[in-house]
Parts: C-alpha cells; structure tokens; sequence
C-alpha cells in the first residue's frame, strides 16, 4: 500500500467521520432532505468563490459557499411560513433553481476557469493526494486532509460543548426552549456546520455523495439503536468502515471512489433493513405474523366462551363460520393446545380452567379498555411467543 | 436574432422545432403530474425518483450496449420504480420518516449508478459516450423519434387521468373516505406514482437527474397559487410547463454555452416567483395590500366608536365636540378624521366636529355587531 492509497483512505475516513455526526442530528430532526438541497446550492458559492480566489481549496470560497448553504435554509424557511406552499415543496423548489444559477455561472465562463460542474457534484478523491499543503517549503501532506481535518476537529468540538444542547433540543424543542437554550440558533448552528461540512468534503466526495455520507450511516444505525450516543458511535464506525472497504472496491473495479463508498453505504443499509433484530424488515413481518396469529387466538377464545352449543365448537365450524382458512385453523388450534387453554374432545373444543380465566381477563381489557392496564396485561398476551 | 426571426426558426429550423416541441411536451406532462405530486405532499419525491434512475441507465446499457434511448430509459423506469418502492418500504415498515429514506434512496442509488457510469467509461467499448447527458441533460440531443415518444406517452398519461379523474382527486384529498366507498386506494395510488416515475423518466434526457424535480414541482406550484380547483391547477401547470419549455430553449438557443436544461428550470422558478408576489388571493403582494387596508379600516372604527362613546351621553346626536378629546385616543389621526368626513359620518366646523345622522347610526351598528361578536 502506498503512501498516496493510504493518505486517500484517511481522507475518506475523516469525511466519513466529519459528515455522520451532523447527519445523525439531521435524520433524527427529520431534516435530512436539507442536506440534500445545500448539498446542491452550494454550487454557486462555490463558482463565486472560485471567480474571487481562483483556488478551490481557499478558505474564502469555503466560507462563501457555506454561506450560500445558510441562504438556502433561510429561503426555505422564508417560503415555507408564508404559507403558499408546504416544507418540502418549498426545499424542491430553491435548490434547483440556485443549482441551475451555478451550472449556467460555469457555462458562461467555460472557457477562462478550470472548474466544471461533473468536478464540484462527482469529486475525485483519487487526485486528493497530488494537491499538497506546503508551509514555508516543507509538505505536510495533502491540502484536503487539513481542511477536512480541521473541519472534523471543530464538529466534535462543537459536539462535545454543545451534546446536552442538541440532544434536548432535538427530542424536545419546548422543553430546550422552555430550559432558555433557543432552538433557533442551534437550528442554524447545525446548518452552518452541515453546509461547512458538505462545502469541505465536495472535493473529496462530491457534493451529492456527501448526502450519502450525511443520511446512510446515521439511518442504518438508527434501525439499530434508539441511544443518541451509540447511534453516533454506530454511524461513525460504518461510514469509517464503507469508506475503506469502498475504496478497495473502487481500487479493484477502476472506477469512481466516492461511487463505490456510496454503493458499499447502500449494501450494509440494506443488510441492516432486513436482518436489523428488532426494527428490521425480517423481523418486523415475523412479528406482525406473530401479532396476527395471537389476535386470532384471543378471537377464537373468545368465541369458545360465548357459545356452549356443541355445534358452535366443532373444529370444522372454525373453517366455516369464523371463515378461517385450514392451515390458520390448525395452528391457532395447536397453539391454543400447546398453552392448555382448550380441551379437544372429539372434535369438541372447550376452554379449560386457564384459558377461561385467561378469557375473562381479556374481555375484561376489551370492555375497559384503558390504555395504562395494556402493560399488565402484555405479559399475559404474549406468554405464548416461542 | 430578434423576435419575429427567432419564431421564424423555430418553423423552419429541424432541430430547433424538435427541441421546442420536446420541451414544450415534457413541461406540459411534468407540469400535470406535478400537480399531483405536490398536492400529495410527495414534492421531494421526484428528486429521489429522478437520482434513483441513474443506475437504471447504466446497468440498462451494461446488459444491451444499446445507445437507443428507449432502451435506456426503460431501464431507468424500472430503477426508478424499484427507488420508490423501496422508499414505501422503508417508510413502512421501519421507523425511519419519509425524509431519511428519500435522502437515502436518492444518494445511494446516485452513487450505485456513479459508480456503474465510471465503469462503463474505463470499458473499451467506444461506444459509451453519451451517457453523460442524462446527469444534466442535453436537449440538443433530442431526436423526432424521441418526441413522438414523449407525445405518446404524454396522450397515454392524459386518458389515464381523464379516465379516472374522480378516483385520482378523491383519493388526493381524502384518502379514508376513498377507501370507505371502496376504491381500491392502494391500485390508484400505485397508478399515479408509477405515472409521475414514467414523467420523471421521460425528461431525464432533456433536463438531467439533477435538475428533474424542478420541472415537476415549479410548474405545480406557481399553479396553485392561482386557484383553488384541481383540474384548473393541472391546466395551469401543464401551460406552465409548456411555456418554460419553449422560452427556456428560445433563451439558451440565443446564447452561446448555455445548457437547455437550467435555463429551463430558471424560467419556471421565475414563473414560481412571479406566481408568489402577484397571485391575487394568496399573492404576498395583495396579501401585504389587505392587511395594511385591513389594519386602517381597523383604525377607522377605533375611532367612530371612540366618538359614539362621546355622543352617546349627549341628547342631540349633532352636538359639537372639540377635536382636541380625540388626541389621546391611539387609533386617532388627521387622516382617519378625514376620512370620516368624506364618508360623511362626521362634519368638522373650526376645532369641533359632530355626528351626522348616518355616522350615528353607522356607529351605532358597529357597536352592536361587537356586542353580537362577543356573545
């Protein structure tokens, strides 16, 4: 492994790193469309930034570029309160049109500025490692590792002075408010590191690849925990470990880095929405078979203590009347049978002593029905599971 | 190239004729089924929907090595369904909200399709130029065949939703009660995604991934600050549309270097703006117009009623008072004083003024229909 190769996937670690931790605040504030937009607007900032500076690693195109990511917030916000279209409606309508600003911008000066537009929103982090930082003769590495670096060491700065801020006034904006932090400006504080973020990471990874950076790892962790804490630990390690097994991928493929750390984000979310344990696709269609099964067992208990004529009980009526199919029936009758609530004799099905205790209990919720008595009554309903 | 020339061109001129009719057709169906999109609260949608198509492209040209569009784009409509159903999934059956699988689906399938084009460029087959366009679109490539494809499917689009014009806006704006008179919601709903995909799909060529969602939503959206009927707003749109379609490549075709594809999105945005400031009920113009007015005639009645007060404890009506009690009352000026007089409520002599029978009674309503207010 080179020097170059490795110094690539450092860089594309630190991005990874420096986009999950924003990302997670944006998913769990249901933002994460915003990033999305600055993501696009920022192309005129940076076009500007570009005419001024002529550089596109300058601290100045930076800051202009992040300031266009804030105007696009604040435009988006401005159209939504009044009130003529809805939030999203809103977010589709401004990106577009200052992205399209920016790509005519680059049209009209093709000829003179080394920058186009295929550069700004793909990136090319293979060429990362030929742009040095050189201070007073001595190279210190690459350009874009300090400015992501630096970048990186002032988000986690932020996150640790501000965590108790932003977790509160993310799950609760009231009670923040209430407590005297205002919501407002860690709303934009979030945007300006967000749009920082994104501005310093587009030559790495591209702009539209740094949503990719920002969303996937946050939501894939989210499928697997409800912490905040680990929900940021679990985000950072899979965009850290897309970001490596991407660039092998890219590396073995001869194709576009960022494309390939995209695509390896996109496999483990998709591992992870199906086979997450508690919240994955998998399990949640085990559990919804589960749920049915169980009501269908409660309907058919039910039906057992209203009726005392033999006719009623037979096992056949159950296909008839209760117009279950064979296969439903027979499981819902071997569960029952597993659990002792009923007696099979024959054919005749009638509760026993603990399924008709367990019986009266339920009618009993269903007739109360209050919410607070669900919790008692939970253990009782899913004693049969497994 | 003035005007009446350009006009001239666009009758004459191939591939200026084919490129304003294209255009034109793509705003009017993106427009229609924009208006759906955005009534539906799925603006976002088309975003995803059109990045979600990339992948679609490439894999479509890795399997055929076809340059044909039809071919292509069939491919990108089928990744551009599975993108959406797979957003509906997620938004299902996980506890993700519909912006986290939107950004998701859209960035990840970007990527997946990035990935794929900058394979496909390394390959030696020569023949893979070209896919570029479809990241911002190239309107200049537009070929008859093309836009007698977006014609079709343009005419399929508009049966359909003429044909179940009743289920669609049912469905738009109260989806329970759909479901209560037993439509199948799910088949509709599925109906009018897949349409506004194949919309999506269809411009990819002309405007780009990047830049499609603009054309759904902007035409949409300046429509409905225009009226409150669904088929008025779908009209406006589709005109909406066809008119930045055709001023968009009349503007980037009297320009050199300007890509057909933004200058387009600039014009609806302008049509947006302008739809904003100027619409007459929901307009932010007239809205600040009507609130000013409001807020004067507001000053008005402070003050006559103010003045019944005065006069109420006084037998005649007409009995003079000076002008000076009126001063320190808050919603008193000269020009409220003026007004009063012009609408003949109230006669000013010298420093007195007093009540004319009409201003009585005017007051005397007034002050009533507060009382009836508060009951």
């Amino acid at each position: 492994m080179s020097s170059a190769q490795l110094e690539i996937q450092l860089i594309a670690c630190l991005v990874a790193i420096a986009c999950a931790i924003p990302g997670t605040f944006l998913v769990l504030r249901k933002m994460a469309m915003i990033s999305d937009a600055i993501s696009h607007s920022i192309l005129p900032g940076i076009v500007i930034g570009f005419f001024i500076t002529q550089d596109l690693n300058s601290p100045l195109l930076i800051l202009l570029a992040a300031l266009t990511g804030i105007l696009t917030v604040v435009l988006v916000e401005y159209i939504q309160k009044t009130g003529l279209v809805k939030e999203d409606t809103a977010i589709g309508l401004v990106f577009p049109a200052l992205f399209s600003i920016g790509v005519i911008m680059i049209a009209k000066n093709a000829n003179d500025v080394h920058l186009d537009v295929d550069a700004v929103l793909l990136g090319e982090l293979a060429f990362a490692p030929f742009d040095r930082l050189i201070i007073s003769g001595a190279d210190v590495g690459p350009k874009s590792l300090w400015i992501i670096g630096t970048i990186l060491a002032i988000t986690v700065g932020l996150l640790f002075a501000f965590f108790k801020e932003l977790k509160i006034s993310t799950f609760d904006a009231g009670l923040a408010a209430s407590l005297g932090f205002s919501p407002v400006a860690i709303h934009y504080g979030l945007m300006t590191v967000s749009s920082v973020t994104t501005v310093g990471a587009f030559d790495a990874v591209g702009a539209i690849l740094v949503v990719a950076l920002m969303i996937a790892p946050a939501a894939t962790a989210y499928l697997l925990t409800n912490e905040l804490k680990r929900m940021l630990i679990y985000a950072i390690c899979f965009g850290v470990c897309s970001a490596i097994s991407g660039y092998w991928v890219a590396h073995w493929l001869d194709a576009s880095i960022a494309g390939s750390i995209t695509t390896m984000l996109g496999i483990l979310f998709l591992a992870v929405y199906l086979f997450a344990p508690n919240k994955g696709v998998i399990a949640v269609l085990y559990r919804e078979k589960q749920q049915r099964t169980e009501v269908s067992l409660l309907t058919f208990l039910l039906h057992l203590k209203n009726h005392t004529d033999e006719r009623e009980r037979h096992v056949n009526h159950l296909n008839e009347h209760i117009n279950w199919q064979k296969v439903r029936s027979k499981s819902v009758l071997d569960l029952a049978l597993k659990n002792n609530m009923i007696l099979l004799d024959n054919n005749i099905v009638s509760l026993t002593e603990k399924g008709e205790a367990f019986t009266s209990k339920a009618i009993n919720y269903i007739i109360t029905n209050k919410d607070a008595q669900i919790e008692d009554m939970k253990d009782d309903f899913f004693l049969f599971r497994g | 190239m003035d005007v009446t020339e350009y006009i001239k061109l666009v009758f004459t001129d191939y591939t200026l004729r084919t490129i304003t009719l294209g255009t034109a057709i793509l705003g009017a169906v993106t427009g229609m089924l924009g208006s759906f999109a955005v009534l539906r609260k799925q603006s976002l949608l088309g975003d995803a929907i059109s990045h979600a198509a990339l992948p679609g492209i490439a894999i479509a040209f890795l399997l055929t090595g076809a340059k044909n569009s039809n071919i292509l784009l069939l491919g990108a409509l089928i990744s551009g369904l599975i993108g959406t159903f797979w957003i509906r999934g997620i938004v299902k059956k996980t506890h993700l909200k519909s912006d986290t699988a939107l950004g998701l689906i859209l960035s990840l399938f970007f990527g997946f399709g990035m990935l794929l084009l900058t394979f496909i460029q390394k390959q030696p087959n020569a023949n893979q130029a070209g896919l570029d366009k479809y990241l911002f679109g190239q309107a200049a490539t537009l070929l008859e065949s093309d836009v007698w494809m977006m014609a079709i499917v343009t005419g399929i689009c508009l049966s359909v939703l003429l044909l179940f014009w009743k289920e669609f806006k049912i469905l738009l704006f109260d989806a329970d009660y759909t479901k209560t008179l037993g439509f199948h919601t799910k088949f509709i709903d599925i109906l009018i995604t897949s349409f506004i995909v194949l919309a999506i799909v269809l411009g990819l060529q002309t405007v780009g991934v990047v830049l499609m969602s603009a054309m759904l939503l902007a035409p949409a959206a300046a429509a409905r600050q225009w009226t409150n009927s669904l088929s008025m707003m779908v009209l406006l749109a589709a005109i909406f549309g066809a008119f930045s379609g055709v001023f968009g490549t009349a503007i980037s075709a009297s320009q050199n270097n300007l890509s057909t594809g933004p200058v387009i999105v600039i014009v609806a945005s302008v049509f947006v703006l302008v739809s904003f400031i100027f619409s007459p009920t929901r307009g932010l113009l007239f809205k600040q117009i009507r609130f000013i007015k409001n807020r004067r005639d507001l000053q008005l009645h402070k003050t006559l009623a103010f003045m019944y007060n005065i006069v109420e404890s006084h037998e005649n009506i007409s009995h003079p008072h000076a002008i000076k009690i009126l001063n320190n009352f808050q919603g008193y000026t000269k020009s409220t004083l003026q007004k009063l007089v012009r609408k003949n409520y109230v006669t000013i002599d010298g420093n007195m003024w007093s009540f004319t029978e009409e201003g009585f009674k005017a007051a005397t309503n007034l002050y009533n229909q507060q009382i009836n207010n508060n009951e």
